[in-house]
């Protein structure tokens, strides 16, 4: 998709390009600000890892809404659905696949997991794909609608899952080589929160490269930016649209089955509990941008788990505290993306 | 007379007249139509979601703006009543009092939240108030020293409203006028005022930018009018009246807790009575909040009933679970949103508007 | 006389509840340039709109090449040929030149001789051609607006007052790189700008209150000073 070649530029009055990496040593200080509060560096190393593994869980879950919000102005309180039926998929793949699961082989395990991510994926996908067509569809447009017929389409869902399911909790058993934690001087860090970490990094370098490297990339930024002109420019952003809430969508089924694998328990709640979080992540990088969402949603994991152990009464509240500041700093969020 | 309460806003439909008359009698003689504990508490009940739908329809039908924070302030007058009269014992006083701290608090948090979120994209609004709604819930559940955590507190009220207190020696139409009837009076009478003012306020000039800014706010602001400030200030007069309904409903109840005041099940019924009676129509907070109630305790029973008559069809027999109650009320909601936006208000009166 | 390349016959367009275009009528020879004039408000860039799709008209037809585009979806306008430059540029400014030229072609590479010319036309391009849109001066924008429309050959190109808050130096390099495009395609430009209008334009419509009020060959108006002075009146005067 190269266009010709770059044409020798001349240096003189070029204007400069601004890069905007403030936003990006917010983490880096909040972490450093906490580590006094703390004290115990290995306390906080652990605090800090586990921040890193939660604000991946809820990057990949978040990414999605804030694209699906930057393109068509669809704010999807359903969201949370998603999350929670794919946990209950995996569950129902792992339960199938106990065997894999209980056997201490990394081998056997991730292929267990692997099995049941992609069902899960497949599964919300497919998912979102139907919720965009019933639910969102005739609401396009129209804000009010959109927030009410989404909380409905999610408590629908969620009523589903209990229906499916059953109501009662359930354990989400890690898979046997997963479980524990490696030692790296006097520093324990739990396996799978590395593996969260990494499946996080993973997802977000995979958007990056589609988003910068893609002609679909390139129109779904566009898009984002002025979905009127790219119609004008002969593309269907509605075909657009649902490829990426269905994206969305599925990403969310992801985050779900790590988030379970996470805290090791599931009921049909799981997703309102963590869309909280969601919401102030994607209010807090600037809907629409998903550096900002990356950004936003380690600062709401670090937030969250540094609070949840020096003042746990008040861990949802000080991320409501950090919203509010940011707010304060720039009001349309950290990186507040061009619109029309 | 009539003009005069009802501030020229008529019910405008035969039908809806005769329904609301029925339901404003039906409220007004209750403790004697309908004996009974049971029946005078879903009465005081229905009066208090009145104040509270009503109020929360001047945020989604008069204003145009999703609020999910509308039981935190609900829950503010019920801890502010409930708190003060736990901790310095029952008296006029502190019930004062404490609606004053109230009224404050919960006026206070509405502004600060509102220019927060309303400056910037009044789309904010709806997930900025689900997040501060979910830490107010943690918070009061968490500092249970103070607010008796997921149980709540009970507490007295003021001597005269106890079910000991007798008003006259003898029945009047063979109902003994206790303390339990006056406190339903007290709530009744404040249900009507405050319905009233709020119909006043919403055929003020004052609604009437409201509905503009509705229909189109960037209309609204070329024609000079500051929509930020509009918004909020409707914000804090909701927030206000949910803080009334909230200390109605913590000086009936005798009790104040997460599960009655905060939790997120409200939060739905207010939304389900608001859409099916019809939003933007103050009229539709009334017909919603009764119908939905007097549906509740009577369907909930119900489903028991089909739920267990359908013992053999295990899937149909789930679906008629009593628990599933929910299920049934969110495909309603959507259904209505769909295909009844105008709720029962708005097809009785018969053109939409 | 050939069959015009596009036609309004009577359209209506409503905005909400306005009802902004009131019958427009208006055949579009094929080749070189109609020049659409008209006060602020008159309705130019909601007949622009119109045509493109982005408002649906509510009455009457549009005819495209032969075909019925009226209310037809704005991407299956544009895959017909039209191009259109909006009156707010619309650049994706996240996005640099290049990527927007790269979504402006949409059958693949723009080709190196094509390239050439709209460097040719437009040299700042050239110049930032890998930096983000958003760093680009309004005239440069505007630049990029036009050659994202003419990346590829189109058949029509819509433009909306592209000389608006542009410099007159800038003016002047326009009306070079215009006079280049009608030779290929066929222009309906909206202008507000009598002088350069009348530099370019082969044709002329005037607009006012949602309808057209004159039509005709833009020599004649340039020539007659006292219909310009009925036609345009004051809005001219304040704008020159
Ligand atoms: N989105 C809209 N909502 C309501 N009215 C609109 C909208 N867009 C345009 N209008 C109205 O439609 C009329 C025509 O607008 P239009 O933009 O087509 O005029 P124009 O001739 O292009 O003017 P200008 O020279 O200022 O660009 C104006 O009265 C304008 O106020
Ligand atoms: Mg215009």
């Amino acid at each position: 998709m190269t266009v010709a070649p770059a044409p020798a530029t001349t240096p003189e009055a070029l204007p400069a390009i601004k890069h905007d990496y403030l936003p990006i040593l917010l983490p880096v200080a909040l972490s450093a600000l906490a580590l006094p509060f703390v004290g115990n560096p290995t306390t906080w190393v652990t605090l800090t890892v586990a921040a890193l593994a939660m604000g991946m869980m809820i990057f990949v879950i978040a990414s999605g809404l804030t694209l699906v919000f930057g393109l068509m102005d669809v704010l999807n309180f359903g969201h949370g659905a998603f999350i929670a039926v794919g946990a209950y998929l995996a569950l129902s793949v792992l339960g199938l696949l106990s065997g894999w699961v209980q056997v201490d082989s990394l081998g056997w395990n991730l292929m267990a997991l692997g099995l049941a991510v992609t069902v899960a994926m497949i599964g919300t996908g497919l998912l979102g794909w139907a919720f965009e067509r019933v639910i969102v569809r005739p609401v396009y447009g129209q804000h009010l609608k959109q927030i009410l017929i989404t909380m409905g389409g999610l408590i629908v869902a969620e009523q589903l899952i209990h229906v499916i399911w059953g109501g009662d909790q359930k354990a989400m058993a890690l898979p046997t080589a997963l479980r524990g934690a490696v030692v790296i001087g006097d520093v324990a860090i739990e396996k799978f929160r590395i593996l969260a970490v990494v499946v996080g990094l993973v997802v977000f370098a995979a958007m990056l490269v589609v988003l910068n490297r893609t002609r679909i990339g390139l129109l779904i930024r566009a898009g984002v930016e002025n979905a009127e002109m790219v119609e004008a420019l002969g593309y269907r952003i509605r075909r657009l649209f649902v490829g990426v809430f269905a994206v969305g969508s599925a990403l969310a089924g992801l985050g779900g089955v790590m988030w379970a694998l996470y805290r090791e328990t599931l009921t049909a709640a799981i997703g309102g509990d963590i869309m909280v979080l969601v919401f102030i992540v994607i209010i807090i990088g600037g809907l629409g941008s998903v550096g900002g969402c990356f950004i936003g949603a380690i600062l709401v994991a670090m937030m969250a788990n540094y609070t949840a152990f020096l003042l746990p009464k008040v861990a949802l509240a000080s991320n409501i505290l950090l919203m509010v500041a940011i707010l304060m700093w720039r009001p349309q969020g950290l990186y507040p993306v061009a619109k029309r | 007379m009539l003009n005069t309460l009802l501030s020229g806003d008529y019910p405008r439909s035969r039908v809806l007249t005769g329904l609301l008359v029925a339901i404003v009698v039906g409220l007004a003689f209750a403790p004697f139509l309908f004996p009974g504990a049971a029946a005078i508490n879903t009465a005081a009940k229905v009066c208090i979601f009145i104040v509270l739908v009503a109020s929360y329809d001047l945020l989604l039908g008069y204003t145009g703006i999703v609020s999910f924070a509308h039981t935190m302030f609900f829950g503010i007058g019920g801890y502010g009543v409930g708190l003060g009269l736990y901790a310095f014992g029952a008296s006029w006083g502190v019930i004062a009092l404490g609606i004053l701290l109230a009224l404050l608090v919960g006026v206070v948090l509405a502004f600060l939240i509102g220019l927060l979120s309303l400056r910037v994209r009044a789309i904010f609004y709806a997930m900025i108030t689900l997040a501060v709604a979910s830490a107010f819930l943690i918070l009061a559940t968490q500092f249970s020293e103070y607010t008796g955590g997921e149980d709540g507190r009970s507490f007295s009220v003021p001597p005269s409203l106890r079910p000991g207190f007798r008003l006259f020696e003898t029945p009047v139409f063979g109902t003994v006028i206790n303390g339990r009837i006056l406190a339903y009076y007290l709530v009744f009478a404040a249900a009507v005022t405050l319905f009233l003012l709020a119909l006043r306020v919403v055929n003020s000039p004052f609604g009437r930018v409201l509905q503009a800014i509705r229909e189109n706010d960037v209309r609204a602001e070329a024609l000079g009018y500051r929509v930020v400030y509009y918004r909020i200030v409707a914000n804090c007069l909701a927030a206000a009246m949910a803080v009334l309904a909230g200390a109605m409903s913590a000086i009936w109840l005798r009790y104040t807790g997460p599960d009655t005041t905060l939790s997120f099940a409200i939060m739905l019924d207010i939304l389900l009575m608001v859409v099916i009676g019809g939003m933007g129509t103050l009229y539709g907070a009334v017909v919603g909040a009764t119908l939905f109630i007097v549906a509740q305790n009577y369907l909930q029973k119900l489903m028991g009933t089909a739920s267990a008559a359908t013992e053999g069809l295990p899937l149909l027999s789930k679906l008629l679970h009593p628990d599933r109650w929910l299920l049934l009320l969110g495909i309603l909601f959507v259904l209505s949103v769909y295909f009844f936006p105008t709720g029962i208000v708005g097809r009785l009166r018969g053109k939409p508007r | 006389m050939a069959e015009p390349l596009l036609t309004l016959a009577g359209v209506h367009t409503h905005i909400g509840q306005y009802h902004i275009l009131q019958g427009v009528d208006l055949a579009l020879p094929r080749g070189g340039m109609t020049v659409l004039l008209g006060r602020n408000g008159a309705g130019k860039t909601t007949t622009l709109r119109t045509i493109m799709g982005l408002w649906k008209p509510s009455r009457g037809t549009v005819t495209f090449d032969g075909r019925s585009i009226g209310g037809v979806p704005t991407p299956d306008i544009a895959q017909a040929g039209i191009a259109y430059v909006p009156e707010t540029m619309a650049v994706f400014a996240d996005l640099t030149v290049a990527e927007n030229m790269i979504l402006a072609a949409r059958s693949g590479p723009i080709d190196t001789a094509r390239l050439d010319w709209i460097f040719g036309l437009f040299p700042a391009l050239k110049k930032f051609w890998q930096f983000p849109a958003g760093v680009l001066s309004g005239g440069q924008k505007q630049m990029l607006a036009i050659a994202r429309a003419i990346a590829e050959p189109r058949t029509l190109l819509l433009i909306d007052e592209p000389t608006k808050g542009i410099a007159p130096a800038i003016i002047e390099a326009m009306i070079s790189a215009f006079a280049e495009l009608k030779r290929e395609t066929t222009i309906l430009l909206v202008e507000q700008n009598f002088r350069f209008a009348a530099s370019l334009g082969d044709h002329v419509a005037v607009m006012d209150d949602g309808r057209i009020v004159h039509r005709g060959a833009m020599a004649d108006l340039a020539r007659d000073e006292a219909l310009q002075q009925r036609l345009l009146g004051l809005s001219l005067d304040a704008h020159q």
